[in-house]
């Protein structure tokens, strides 16, 4: 098969999938009585409609896009590192005992931001590592020590939300103290998403499609996510660079959840991950492992999310509509992606 | 039981496994199955038992045709089959495993199966401890706990592929006490070896197989010599050999002892110079594969020394192999050697070393280009290694092999390849040779062994004989120590 014909096939056999997703989705929605139609144009609507929508999209995108970023590192090195979601809870808690720290001496807020951030993506990283020395040291296959892992993050968080670091008075499930004003990152002008936060997911994306298909780093990952045993005769040790792969996705990890904490909520919220590190999983799966590529399904992911939220209000359904369409659109994408190969080998 | 196969065919890409096979084997006899690796034997019992289809022939079971389409139903058939490496479950208790496979009732009776296997093994003296896992149990008694699984389940006939590897001299009289005694009530026995001792000693008849080909039956008594003209004789002509200058010893391996799970190989010596060349003959899983990954670094010894050109590196990590310059190259090339889904240009990349930071990919693909011309490789940069046929990916391989190597190891350096590939391989070596390295090489076949070696070794069951000088030696001679002869 020529390589154009090739890319032709490619593409009618991702556009099938995407119109199986849709076509999925609205039976669903017919089923439960409401327009698939009017549902689509609510949840688009929902999300563009004006440049504050747009601003609540971008602030979305950037803990999605970091967790994807972060999960592409560890996926080219064939690991499923499903405990991101812990790795981003973990940057929030770090971030917030760094600020928490720092916010009462005599520094200027962008250093103390800026040290709060390191001290995320620090402890993202940490935790990730851990998940990285289960695998390669103990034996634990990464999915289940990432689950665990994920478990006592989140144990972690409700510990320090309702103990240490709880409110004057009562602790709540709000959270804890809101960080004071000079400590909020900068916002656009209309609020909603900052400049700061959006460059760095932008650089984040950005250094791991550089390091991806550019570095010595990269290509050597690749291998050993490949092919560990070959990769060990060819003088890659497989166990370095997989915990390598773990403490880097950590790093980007941790750099989402210190973005939560420092741009978003202002303080640590239970389930500050709200979830973007699995949608980052699901991401990276449907951008074909491609970080480029990510970049506009991560936005997709994201406008679904804020379109959302108004379902329940103009059209009385539930809000979790946003999750049944990523994931029947992750689903159906692989889907075809499995039947082309089959095919592909059978002709 | 009486089996009778007729004309089977199997073919495996351009490989005829079985040509033309046809044998009769009759109820209450052990029948051996002799030949060496890839002569065709164990094809032939997989498609008996189930577990390969044949392309074409009848199967016909006490004179009626019989059609087996699954295990499943080679074991209604009352056929049952012992595999080399025990296809058993290691993390079940012994009864558990011995239940498994047997059509019985919802709730199964855990002690009656106890009992049973405790008399069963009683029988044939074998030493199962039911409430034993079944991973605690060496090779032999797994091997025990199989045979009395198959006939719990009512097999009537018994095939055994190269029972006697792995298991202690004890286990293997119990063995075969236990098949006689089978052999006596009537059941078929199949009994597949390269081993002619074990022929000598058990089988009443035999069926020598080469190259896919049924050579010949005999029965007892046997004539070891016209045994091992069956085996190995084939139409051979020597090219003459060019020798290159011997330097000093690169590989030094002094009383080495190595093991893994089924076999052990202790008190190896052997010495090789630079420009030389010594092949490793014997059975696959006889040993040689041992010594040569612990000559690389890939297994640590339980005992002895290595020696690369003069360092002790025995028990150093694997790197310090490769820095000394020592290569390997394995037979899974594809599962050992190159990455699937990684193109000729990432290869080159990949074997150019660590100190490439962000990657210069016109520069590399220039390299992939020098070294497709250099080393005549059918594919382009940007091919991934995967598409290519297993010649130029073995040549793939050597192109990556760094400049100044002192020790190449390789097992089956041309398995599969075509002659003008095998030829361009060696030439290569040999040149290699002239610079300076050592080369140790592992084959089944006898030809390559005899062509290119210097000096040959054989190993039988974990022992290696004293190096043989490859000039005068005869492939005969070969054969008969791969099957055992001189080893005991």
């Amino acid at each position: 098969m020529t390589g154009f014909k090739q890319k032709f096939v490619d593409a009618a056999v991702q556009a099938g999938a995407l119109a199986l997703a849709v076509a999925f989705t609205s039976a669903l929605l017919k089923a439960a009585g409401a327009s698939p139609l009017e549902t689509y144009r609510q949840l688009i609507s929902g999300s563009v409609d004006s440049f504050a929508e747009f601003a609540y999209v971008l602030r979305g995108w950037v803990p999605l896009i970091l967790a994807t970023a972060g999960v592409l590192i560890t996926f080219t090195a064939g690991l499923w590192n499903i405990g991101v979601e812990g790795q981003i809870m973990l940057g929030a808690v770090f971030t917030t005992w760094a600020l928490r720290l720092l916010q009462g001496a005599d520094l200027p807020p962008a250093v103390v931001l800026a040290a709060g951030i390191a001290a995320g993506m620090i402890g993202g990283a940490l935790w990730a590592a851990l998940a990285g020395a289960l695998k390669t040291y103990g034996g634990v296959h990464e999915i289940f020590g990432g689950l665990g892992l994920n478990f006592v993050a989140t144990a972690i968080s409700l510990w320090l939300i309702f103990g240490p670091w709880k409110r004057p008075g009562i602790g709540s499930m709000s959270g804890t103290e809101p960080f004071p004003e000079t400590l909020w990152m900068t916002e656009l002008a209309s609020g909603h998403v900052s400049p700061w936060a959006l460059g760095l997911a932008v650089a984040g994306i950005g250094v791991v499609a550089l390091l991806v298909r550019n570095t010595g780093f990269g290509l050597r990952l690749k291998a050993v996510g490949k092919n560990p045993c070959s990769s060990h005769r060819l003088g890659i040790p497989p166990a370095r660079y997989m915990m390598w792969a773990f403490i880097l996705c950590g790093l980007f990890a941790g750099a989402a959840g210190a973005l939560q904490v420092t741009s978003v909520y202002h303080r640590l919220i239970p389930s500050i991950s709200s979830g973007y590190g699995f949608l980052g999983l699901l991401v990276a799966m449907l951008a074909a492992y491609r970080a480029l590529w990510a970049i506009p399904i991560a936005l997709f992911f994201a406008a679904i999310n804020v379109g959302s939220i108004q379902l329940p209000i103009m059209l009385q359904l539930d809000s979790s509509l946003s999750g049944v369409l990523q994931g029947a659109l992750v689903l159906f994408v692989l889907m075809a992606e499995g039947a082309r190969r089959r095919w592909m080998r059978s002709s | 039981m009486n089996v009778e196969l007729r004309n089977i065919q199997k073919t495996f890409g351009p490989v005829r496994a079985n040509d033309d096979i046809s044998l009769t084997i009759p109820a209450g006899t052990i029948y051996g199955i002799l030949g060496e690796n890839g002569a065709g034997k164990s094809t032939l019992l997989k498609i008996l038992s189930g577990y390969l289809r044949a392309d074409s022939g009848a199967l016909l079971l006490d004179g009626r045709p019989a059609v087996i389409r699954s295990p499943a139903d080679g074991i209604r058939h009352g056929i049952g089959m012992l595999h080399q490496d025990p296809l058993d479950f290691p993390p079940m208790e012994a009864v558990d495993d011995f239940m498994v496979g047997r059509s019985g009732k919802f709730f199964p009776d855990r002690k009656r199966a106890c009992a049973e296997l405790g008399k069963l093994a009683g029988d044939f003296d074998f030493s199962v401890d039911p409430e034993a896992r079944v991973d605690s149990l060496t090779v032999g008694e797994r091997q025990q706990l199989e045979i009395v699984r198959l006939l719990a389940i009512g097999v009537r006939v018994l095939i055994l592929d190269e029972p006697t590897t792995g298991i202690s001299a004890g286990q293997k009289q119990k063995l075969f006490q236990a098949l006689r005694q089978l052999s006596g009530q009537g059941m078929t026995i199949v009994f597949v070896t390269h081993k002619l001792r074990d022929v000598e000693e058990l089988c009443g008849q035999v069926a020598v197989f080469r190259q896919g080909r049924l050579i010949g039956e005999t029965a007892r008594p046997f004539d070891e010599g016209a045994l091992v003209r069956m085996m190995f004789d084939r139409e051979f002509e020597r090219p003459h050999r060019s020798r290159a200058a011997l330097g000093e010893t690169v590989l030094e391996v002094r009383d080495l002892s190595v093991e893994d799970r089924r076999l052990s190989v202790s008190g190896a010596n052997l010495e090789l110079k630079r420009g030389e060349i010594v092949g490793l003959a014997g059975m696959d899983g006889s040993g040689q594969e041992l010594l040569l990954r612990a000559c690389a670094g890939l297994i640590r010894p339980v005992g002895g020394r290595v020696c690369v050109s003069g360092r002790n590196l025995t028990r150093r990590p694997y790197r310090e192999f490769l820095d000394a310059g020592v290569a390997y190259l394995p037979a899974a090339r594809m599962e050992a050697g190159l990455v699937r889904g990684l193109t000729v240009t990432e290869h080159c990349v990949l074997a150019a070393g660590r100190n490439n930071f962000s990657i210069d990919w016109t520069g590399a693909e220039r390299q992939a280009l020098k070294r497709i011309s250099d080393f005549d490789i059918r594919a382009r940069p940007s091919s991934p290694v995967e598409s290519l046929s297993g010649g130029n990916q073995q040549r793939v391989l050597l192109s990556l092999l760094k400049e100044d190597l002192r020790l190449i190891l390789l097992e089956h350096p041309t398995r599969g390849l075509d002659i003008e590939s095998s030829i361009y391989i060696w030439d290569q070596l040999k040149k290699r040779c002239q610079n300076g390295a050592g080369v140790l090489f592992m084959s089944s076949d006898i030809d390559e062994l005899l062509q290119y070696s210097d000096r040959v070794v054989v190993f039988f069951s974990g022992r290696m004989s004293a190096p043989l000088d490859a000039a005068g030696l005869r492939a005969e001679t070969i054969g008969q120590r791969i099957g055992g002869v001189g080893f005991e």
